[in-house]
């Protein structure tokens, strides 16, 4: 029993990151009607805003410290962080400790300033365009984007650890009587994922601008028919779409260390997840990325292994067959979004 | 029809000469006086360096190719000679290699078997290498050894820990420096009961693929042989980025060992994830949990960062050890790249000297020449403390390094600590032993 | 000629000219030259110009003209690989049995994956192909290759051993592949002053059977098939109200090209005997759906460009390091040299793929037609000059 539950947290984990990369492309999907292979950098260049900050803040002017000896046995240079010089050493350790929720505040307006200028500067001259050309464009512009990180980050991965408050485990079986004991950090992780996932559908259920978007999508023309300016909204919805996937990358740093091609790892898996869900659908791709994450974490179970072997090397593509050829939309896809 | 895979430097310097016009594909019989594949004629001889230089290896590639680069200046005898000085076999003079001035093309594997085979061929059709050197897998090293033997050229392995490089895939042409995954294991059992007691019960978690299956039956044997129990063996996919589905079974196996068969960043995640798990801090059957990674490197204890302090694994060699190759090495490497090199770049440093030595002994470069030069060869100075080159299966025999992730590392290159060196003999195994059985080295391949 | 028409008969010539005389055209730079890292005319390049060609040719037919875009088809590819390097293990060395076979499965497997996918239609056909060719590859990768079936050896990739049966293998016969005799190995180098030609036995088979698969491949685009995937292409629904069932021509197209992938898989074991189930993964997949779309989708000679250009800054860009650089650059001053080195150098060697980047995206931004489209742009321009009899006009003739 206990260990059912385990394997439901760690699917509705895995299954935040895919429900929120997979919302973000499926607005651009569902709004833009662009393939966008950049998705996955997007989500990338998120985790590494988180990154840059954890370097930003580590900035140190160096002391040299005659007693101790380098590996060449030279002497030692310490370094001291700016920021803890400037705010004392204590609040100015707590800001380096705190800096993945803090990234979240500089990866807001990255994120929305790379959203923009993409849509704007290139993916507004592909609409009229083949989807085939999308895919070379933004596939194009997803190696350099991962190319240009690996240039200054490098391709080792880089630890980006919580906060100390947010790391180690909680036992959240206490109150039911059970022994679940889970890290802190994932908790958050899916708790964050909730929130954000709520947040766009409320934003697109309970205000004009949502309104407007939303029958954009059923009916682009119409509603520019109307007098509505809908490419600027779609432009601003592209800009949520990436940062929603940068907040996404921004969070996952403290899970699984961030590296320059992660954004890769994750493309084909989004892709499949938002097709699942059915082309168009928001909570289609929501459902489908917890499914798949819930899914996919019963697989690798060792009963399931046993029972049928290899079976969490290929559980997602079968699942994603199954659906597909059971519903010829995915779970929720609305008819005639990229069906030709 | 003989086999002729002669490139065009080698029949450009013998001086075969060709008439001009449309030869017709059925009259493909170069005859060529080249002896051998790629046989140097001018001033200079061409090695092959074919290391990951895209996709997630890059960084280890990155440092086998400056390693390389290093160990090309002093056979040049540029730079302050490095391991030159200290090398017990004193054939190189530092004025190339046979007189010849070495020159080098470097290729990318991207960790991909095709990829390697490509750029290796590239070089060996296109610039006339006569050796290649370096790799960062064990699926790439098997399938580049496998075309050095048919090429007729001479291969180095890079980083291949599987025991299959040497064993069932093992080639004449084929020469591997690093350590494999039984001698992992035979090096990690003593200490492993020494600091954990013999009775634990071990919980692995293994990449699936040949590597991982290799390493995960050397540490069972190896364990099991000293009293600890395997509780479960569980595969994980190589595509696996998160790992806490297979982490949080563990907690209630009853296990108190947790031994991650991954490397690279298969071993960052799930290492990260039994972190965060809280593994480190579990106390089951009266004992402190602990995790095992066999195998380990520098640029993935950097990966990993503070989640390696007190984790054991093993090494091929570390920069902080003593002898006197090692800091000769460690000092040209670290003055003019400004960081101590990885266990990768020592082996790629050492085997392209050892290469060159062995040319010089042969007095030729012809690969078959190489090899009974290489074959039971023993040496020291390199690093490695005394080392045997086994003529029955091309495996190279040395101390292996037992190390612990540092618990107060003092900046951020001695994130591991040496425990112990395992001696040679306590890694020896016999040349048929079953985890290496049913390879067959063949005949040397000369090429022409 | 063979049935087409005069502007076809054209570009069959002048396809067939580029494949044999590739040796030379690829080779411009004298050997000793720093130009030489550009030549790409040696054996495993050539090889592997012409077997992605053919590849890409046969991925064309299927998305170029009806518009159904596999993601899946380097499963096709690698069956095709796995197929001719067990014709190896268990049979000999020749390679004729080997493709033989290898086309036949690639088809028979295509036609099983076709047959569900087609199913469904645009992006729905796309995420199918994909996930039964990522299972495809796992499977290669790790389940089939366990001791007891091993069936892929995994990530080493399948080879031939010395203890392997090869029941027809004669006693003389070549120890590599080879046709009847002929090592696919072997070649023969022409010197011409400081040029070196390289003509190797394996790039001529491929050759042929590459004009071969072009020729088949005009033949399938101008008969009323090609008409009718094109309609398909055009407007499904309209096909099904006029009360045709559209499925049978689609899926004929899906197996064609899924032989050709084949084709192309026993091609490129024949040359190197050796299987890796890496060329299943979906970059495989992707990398065949980029060649098409950079050289122009639903023209004939496009994805054989895109998939040269594809692979020439794979081999030869990711050679280029620094030492070659600064070799290049030497003449210059030293400040000067380090400064032009450390511009150039994030975009060679090690930075190949950026520079990859950058030219999809240049190419698609800037050619909508993709790199036949170039070719007609310049071609058109080089008329307008006046200057028709330039050689080049040859290359960059429209495909149609």
């Amino acid at each position: 029993m206990d260990s059912i539950l385990l394997q439901i947290l760690n699917g509705l984990d895995k299954g935040s990151a895919y429900a929120l990369i997979a919302l973000g492309l499926t607005l651009i999907f569902g709004t833009l009607g662009v393939v966008n292979f950049a998705h996955g950098a997007l989500f990338m260049i998120g985790a590494f805003c988180a990154v840059s900050l954890q370097r930003l803040l580590n900035l140190s002017f160096e002391t040299i410290d005659e007693t101790q000896k380098d590996f060449l046995g030279n002497p030692l240079k310490v370094k001291t962080p700016y920021v803890e010089a400037w705010f004392g050493p204590d609040v100015g350790a707590w800001i380096i400790d705190w800096a993945v929720p803090l990234a979240l505040l500089i990866a807001i307006p990255i994120m929305l300033a790379v959203g923009y200028i993409m849509e704007r500067g290139l993916i507004k001259h592909f609409y009229k365009r083949p989807h085939a050309d999308q895919i070379l464009v933004t596939f194009g512009l997803a190696i350099v984007l991962q190319e240009i990180v690996k240039y200054f980050f490098g391709a080792n991965p880089i630890q980006t650890p919580p906060p100390d408050a947010l790391n180690g485990v909680a036992n959240i079986g206490a109150a039911l009587g059970m022994d679940i004991v889970y890290p802190v950090w994932r908790i958050v992780y899916f708790c964050f994922a909730t929130l954000i996932i709520g947040g766009i559908f409320a934003f697109l259920q309970f205000t004009t601008f949502g309104m407007v978007v939303r029958a954009g999508m059923a009916d682009r023309e119409t509603v520019g028919l109307l007098g509505i300016n809908i490419d600027r909204r779609f432009t601003i919805m592209f800009g949520i779409a990436a940062a929603v996937a940068g907040l996404a990358g921004v969070m996952y740093g403290p899970i699984n260390p961030p590296n320059y091609h992660m954004g890769m790892d994750f493309l084909v898996l989004s892709f499949v997840v938002v097709v699942v869900g059915g082309m168009g659908s928001l909570p289609g791709a929501v459902l489908a990325g917890f499914l798949l994450g819930i899914l996919e974490s019963f697989a690798s179970t060792t009963w399931a292994t046993t029972t049928i072997p290899g079976i969490n090397q290929i559980i997602i593509y079968l699942v994603a067959i199954i659906v597909l050829l059971t519903r010829p939309r995915g779970l929720m896809g609305r008819k005639g979004v990229m069906e030709d | 029809m003989t086999k002729s895979d002669v490139t065009r430097r080698g029949v450009l310097k013998t001086g075969a000469v060709a008439g001009a016009g449309v030869a017709l594909p059925t009259i493909f019989t170069a005859s060529s006086a080249a002896a051998y594949t790629n046989e140097p004629t001018g001033g200079s001889v061409t090695l092959g360096f074919n290391v990951p230089q895209t996709g997630p290896y890059a960084e280890e590639g990155n440092d086998e190719l400056l390693a390389q680069q290093l160990a090309v200046e002093h056979l040049n005898g540029e730079g302050d000679g490095g391991c030159l000085n200290t090398f017990t076999s004193k054939a190189l003079k530092g004025n190339g290699i046979l007189g010849k001035k070495v020159e080098f093309v470097t290729g990318d594997t991207q960790t991909k078997s095709d990829a390697a085979r490509a750029s290796a061929k590239s070089m060996i059709e296109k610039d006339g290498a006569i050796m290649i050197n370096g790799g960062s897998s064990s699926g790439v090293a098997v399938a580049v050894q496998g075309l050095c033997q048919e090429a007729g050229v001479i291969f180095m392995a890079g980083l291949t820990h599987a025991n299959d490089t040497t064993g069932k895939d093992k080639k004449a042409n084929g020469f591997r420096h690093f350590f494999n995954a039984y001698m992992s294991g035979a090096a990690l059992a003593p200490v492993l009961a020494a600091e954990m007691g013999k009775e634990r019960r071990a919980y692995h978690l293994t990449a699936d693929y040949n590597w991982g299956w290799t390493q995960e039956e050397s540490i069972v044997a190896s364990t099991e042989a000293m009293g600890w129990e395997t509780v479960n063996t569980v595969k994980t996919p190589l595509a696996s980025t998160d790992f806490s589905s297979y982490i949080a079974p563990v907690l209630n196996s009853g296990a108190d060992v947790l031994v991650l068969n991954h490397y690279g960043g298969n071993m960052v995640n799930s290492l990260t994830n039994a972190i965060q798990f809280g593994l480190l801090d579990k106390v089951v059957n009266n004992k402190d949990f602990k995790i095992v990674v066999p195998l380990y490197s520098e640029l993935m204890a950097a990966g990993a960062g503070e989640n390696i302090k007190g984790v054991l694994g093993s090494m091929n060699w570390n920069w902080q050890l003593q002898d006197e190759g090692t800091k000769a090495f460690v000092k040209s490497f670290g003055e003019k790249y400004g960081k101590p090199p990885s266990n990768s770049a020592q082996t790629c440093y050492a085997q392209v000297l050892l290469y060159a030595d062995a040319c010089e002994r042969a007095g030729t470069f012809n690969p078959c020449g190489v090899v009974e030069a290489l074959e039971g060869f023993e040496f020291d100075g390199l690093g490695n403390g005394p080392t045997l080159y086994r003529a029955d299966d091309h495996q190279c025999f040395k101390d292996v390094l037992v190390v612990r992730g540092a618990l107060n590392p003092t900046n951020a290159y001695d994130t591991l600590e040496i425990v112990e060196k395992t001696p040679v003999e306590q890694v020896t195994y016999a040349p048929d032993h079953p985890m290496f059985a049913g390879g067959d080295l063949g005949k040397c391949n000369p090429g022409a | 000629m063979f049935g087409l028409d005069k502007k076809d008969t054209s570009l069959l010539i002048v396809v067939a000219l580029l494949t044999l005389l590739a040796p030379f055209i690829l080779n411009p730079f004298p050997t000793d030259s720093g130009l030489a890292q550009f030549n790409a005319g040696y054996p495993d390049l050539m090889q592997r110009f012409i077997i992605f060609g053919i590849f890409a040719v046969g991925f064309n037919i299927l998305f170029g003209l009806t518009g159904y875009l596999s993601f899946g088809h380097a499963a096709f590819l690698g069956v095709g690989s796995y197929s001719a390097v067990w014709m190896f293990k268990l049979l000999s060395y020749n390679i004729l049995p080997a493709i033989a076979l290898a086309v036949v499965v690639a088809g028979l497997f295509s036609l099983l994956i076709g047959y569900v996918s087609l199913r469904r239609s645009g992006i729905y056909f796309s995420i199918l192909t994909l996930a039964f060719a990522q299972m495809s590859f796992a499977l290669a990768y790790s389940v089939l290759s366990n001791p007891k079936f091993n069936l892929t050896n995994g990530e080493t990739g399948l080879q031939v051993y010395n203890d392997d049966p090869q029941i027809l293998q004669g006693a003389n016969a070549p120890d590599l592949p080879h046709l009847f005799g002929l090592s696919m190995r072997s070649t023969y180098t022409m010197e011409v002053g400081p040029w070196a030609f390289d003509f190797n036995a394996g790039y001529y088979v491929c050759a042929v059977i590459m004009m071969i698969a072009f020729y088949l491949a005009i033949r399938i685009f101008r008969s009323p098939f090609g008409m009718m995937l094109r309609a398909v292409k055009s407007n499904q629904q309209r096909m099904n109200y006029t009360g045709l069932n559209t499925r049978p021509y689609t899926l004929a197209a899906f197996v064609i090209s899924g032989m050709y992938a084949g084709l192309a898989g026993g091609l490129m074991a024949a040359m190197d005997p050796l299987a890796g189930a890496e060329r299943m993964q979906w970059t495989a997949s992707g990398e065949v759906v980029l060649m098409t779309i950079l050289g122009g989708t639903g023209t004939l000679i496009g994805p054989v460009l895109g998939a040269g250009f594809i692979k020439y800054f794979e081999n030869i860009f990711s050679k280029i390091n620094d030492s070659v650089l600064h070799g290049w650059f030497a003449f210059l001053p030293d400040g000067l040299e380090d400064a032009v080195v450390t511009i150039i150098h994030p975009f060679v060697g090690k930075g190949w793929h950026l520079t990859l980047g950058i030219l999809f995206m240049l190419v698609v931004i800037f050619l909508p037609g993709g790199l036949v489209e170039g070719g007609q742009r310049l071609a058109k321009w080089i008329r307008n000059r006046g200057k028709t009899e330039d050689k080049t006009s040859g290359k960059t003739e429209p495909a149609e």
